[in-house]
C-alpha cells in the first residue's frame, strides 16, 4: 500500500510517498532530509507529537507549556486534560517542571515562559 | 531633550534583534521604545512551537525564542523603555513618545530603526453581509485573549481564512474543549503553511473548505451562525452550494497588514504592494539614517529570517551613526515581474552594497519545477531552481556583489516556469 503524507518536521513541508507493509514503513522517498524519513516512519507505525497549551495559576494566569519531547497523538487530549487540572504557582521559570509524567507518558511537561519575578 | 545615538520603535524580535547587533557594534547610546508592557511583541501570544529552527537548530516555541533575545538584551545592558508609545517621528528624527512613568516627552535620534510589527486586516475590511454580533473576532485578537488572557471565546467556532495564524488557532480552540466546524479559504489554496494544515486540521478532523467563503452572519447581538458557500474562478458565490453552520464565534484569519501610521507622519515612502517602507539593500527607507526591519517592512511567516533581517539592519544603523556615508551611487530599481509579488528591497545601490545582497519576496501562485530568475535587462544575474515555490513561504536569495557590477538598468525578479 501506498500512503501520501506531507512531513511536519519543518516549514518546507515536503510531500512524501511511503510504502507500506503490515503496518510498518518500508520504503520513503519526497523528503528532503533525514527527519522526512523518520517523521514518516514513526506516522505510520505510532505517530506522535509535541504539545503546546497553558496551564493556569491559582488566579487564573495563564502560563505557557510544552511537553518535553513527543507524546503519542491519541494522547493528546489527556495530557491537556492534565494539564488543565494543574495548577501552577509563581514564579516560575523558564523550563521549569510543571508535571513530571504527563497521562502517563514518562514525558514531562515545562513552562515556556518566565512568569511573575 | 533626551538625546540619542540610535532609537529602536519596538520591542518585538525585530526590535531585540536591531539593538542586540548595533550595541555588539559599539553603540552604547541606545533605547528600545516599546508600548506593550514587556518585550517579545507578538511571540509572547505564540506559544505554539516552530521557532528558531534556522537560527538555534532546535524547535522553540514563541515566548522561548522572545525570552532568549530578551535575555540577551537585559545582559548588554540594552536600555528598554516599556509602557512606551511613539506617536510620531518627523523626519530629523525628532520622537514623540508617551509614557505613564515619564508622560508626553520628545527625544531625537542620530538613527532609527522601525520594528512596529504588524497587525490583522481588521473585520471592518471584509465584505461579509449581515449584522456584526458579538463573538466575531480576529484569529489575533482571539490568540491573545486565550493564551495571554486565559479567556475562552466560545464553543463552537468557524475560522474564515487559512493562514497561519487560523490554522493554529483551531489546533488551540479544539484543545480548549471547542468544537471548530471548518476553516473556510477563499482562495483554492491554503495561504498557511503545510504542517499547519496535517497538525492542526487534519490531527482533529477539522475540515478545510478551499474556494469557499461567508457569505452571511446570523445573529444580532450574539452570533448565531454563518452561511457558507462555494465560490467560483471570479470568487463569486455558486447559488445553491449555500451551507449553514451554527456556531458561536467566527474567527477572522485574513492577513496581516505592515503597521506604519508613524512611518507615514515621518515621510516615509510606503511601497503599495508591501504596505511597508521601501528601502534599499541596506534596509535604509528614503529618509536617511532610518532603518526598517521585521513585519514592518514586509509580513514574515518565519520569525528567524526576521531576527536575520532585524542583525543587518542594527549593523547598518550603527554603521551610519559611525560616519558611514548612506548609500552611494545611482540606484536600479528591483522590481517583481512574472510571479512574483514583491521584492525586498526595491532599489537596490551596488556600489555601496555589502559583499552579499538579500533579495526577498514571495510568489504570486503555486509553482513547481520551476526557477527563480533575476536579470538586468538581457544579462542574468542569478538562477535557482526549485520543487515547488508557494506563496506561503518568503523567498531568501542572496547575490553575490561581483554578480551587481555595471549593471545599466532595473533588476527584475520572476519565476520562470517549466516547460509544461
Ligand atoms: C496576531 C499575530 C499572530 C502571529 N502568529 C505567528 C505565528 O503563529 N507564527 C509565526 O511564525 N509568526 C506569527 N506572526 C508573525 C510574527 O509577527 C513574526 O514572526 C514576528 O513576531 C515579527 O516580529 P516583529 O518584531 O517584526 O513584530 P512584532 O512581534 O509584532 O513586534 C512589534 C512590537 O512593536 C511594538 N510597537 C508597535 N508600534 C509601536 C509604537 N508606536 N510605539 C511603541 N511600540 C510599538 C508592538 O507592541 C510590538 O511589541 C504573527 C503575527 C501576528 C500579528
Ligand atoms: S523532509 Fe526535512 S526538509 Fe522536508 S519538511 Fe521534513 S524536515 Fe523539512
Amino acid at each position: 500500500m501506498t500512503r501520501e503524507l506531507t512531513c511536519i518536521g519543518c516549514p518546507m513541508g515536503c510531500e512524501l510517498t511511503v510504502e507500506v507493509e503490515n503496518g510498518l514503513a518500508v520504503s520513503v522517498s519526497g523528503n528532503t532530509c533525514k527527519i522526512g524519513e523518520n517523521y514518516a516512519r514513526t506516522e505510520i507505525s505510532a505517530p506522535v507529537r509535541t504539545v503546546t497549551t497553558t496551564a493556569l495559576t491559582a488566579d487564573g494566569v495563564p502560563v505557557p507549556v510544552k511537553t518535553v519531547g513527543n507524546i503519542p497523538k491519541e494522547k493528546i487530549f489527556e495530557v491537556v486534560g492534565q494539564i488543565k487540572r494543574t495548577t501552577v504557582a509563581l514564579p516560575v521559570k523558564l523550563g521549569d517542571i510543571i508535571l513530571e509524567d504527563a497521562a502517563g507518558t514518562g514525558v514531562a511537561v515545562a513552562a515556556t515562559k518566565s512568569v511573575g519575578s | 531633550m533626551r538625546e540619542f545615538d540610535l532609537v529602536i520603535i519596538g520591542g518585538g524580535p525585530a526590535g531585540m534583534a536591531a539593538a542586540i547587533a548595533a550595541k555588539k557594534q559599539g553603540i552604547d547610546d541606545l533605547v528600545i521604545f516599546e508600548r506593550g508592557d514587556e518585550l517579545g511583541g507578538i511571540l509572547n501570544q505564540c506559544i505554539h512551537n516552530g521557532f528558531g529552527l534556522h537560527t538555534f537548530k532546535e524547535e522553540l516555541t514563541g515566548p522561548e525564542y522572545a525570552e532568549r533575545y530578551s535575555d540577551q538584551v537585559k545582559e548588554l545592558g540594552i536600555p528598554y523603555e516599556l509602557g512606551t508609545m511613539v506617536l510620531d517621528m518627523t523626519e530629523d528624527k525628532q520622537i514623540s513618545i508617551i509614557s505613564r512613568s515619564r508622560g508626553a516627552e520628545t527625544v531625537k535620534a542620530k538613527a532609527v530603526v522601525l520594528a512596529m510589527g504588524c497587525r490583522e486586516r481588521p473585520r471592518g475590511a471584509l465584505g461579509i453581509a449581515g449584522f456584526r454580533p458579538q463573538g466575531v473576532y480576529t484569529a489575533g485578537t482571539a490568540q491573545k485573549l486565550v493564551n495571554c488572557e486565559g479567556v475562552i471565546p466560545g464553543k463552537e467556532v468557524v475560522i474564515l481564512g487559512s493562514g497561519d495564524i487560523g490554522l493554529i488557532m483551531a489546533r488551540r480552540m479544539t484543545l480548549e474543549g471547542a468544537k471548530v466546524r471548518a476553516v473556510v479559504e477563499l482562495m483554492p489554496y491554503s495561504s498557511g503553511l503545510k504542517r499547519n494544515i496535517v497538525q492542526c486540521l487534519d490531527d482533529y478532523g477539522i475540515p478545510l473548505m478551499l474556494s469557499h467563503t461567508v457569505i452571511d452572519i446570523k445573529g444580532k447581538r450574539r452570533l448565531e451562525g454563518v452561511w457558507v458557500a462555494a465560490v467560483d474562478e471570479k470568487n463569486t458565490p455558486i447559488k445553491g452550494t449555500e451551507e449553514y453552520f451554527p456556531c458561536d464565534t467566527l474567527l477572522l484569519s485574513c492577513g496581516l497588514i505592515p503597521e506604519n501610521e508613524l512611518s507615514k507622519s515621518a515621510g516615509i515612502e510606503l511601497s503599495p504592494l508591501t504596505s511597508g517602507p521601501t528601502v534599499d539593500e541596506s534596509l535604509e527607507t528614503n529618509i536617511e539614517g532610518v532603518f526598517a526591519c521585521g513585519n514592518v517592512l514586509h509580513v514574515h511567516d518565519l520569525v528567524d529570517f526576521v531576527s536575520e533581517e532585524a542583525v543587518r539592519a542594527g549593523e547598518n544603523a550603527a554603521e551610519y551613526i559611525k560616519g558611514k556615508p548612506s548609500s552611494t551611487g545611482v540606484p536600479v530599481a528591483v522590481k517583481p515581474a512574472d510571479g512574483v509579488r514583491y521584492t525586498v528591497p526595491s532599489r537596490l545601490y551596488a556600489e555601496s552594497a555589502a559583499d552579499s545582497v538579500h533579495i526577498r519576496f514571495r510568489v504570486t501562485g503555486v509553482f513547481k519545477n520551476s526557477a527563480i530568475v533575476v536579470s538586468c535587462g538581457e544579462r542574468e544575474l542569478f538562477r535557482k531552481r526549485g520543487r515547488i515555490f508557494v506563496p506561503s513561504e518568503m523567498q531568501d536569495i542572496i547575490i553575490k556583489k561581483d554578480k551587481l557590477s555595471e549593471l545599466d538598468g532595473d533588476i527584475e525578479v520572476r519565476i520562470e516556469e517549466a516547460a509544461k
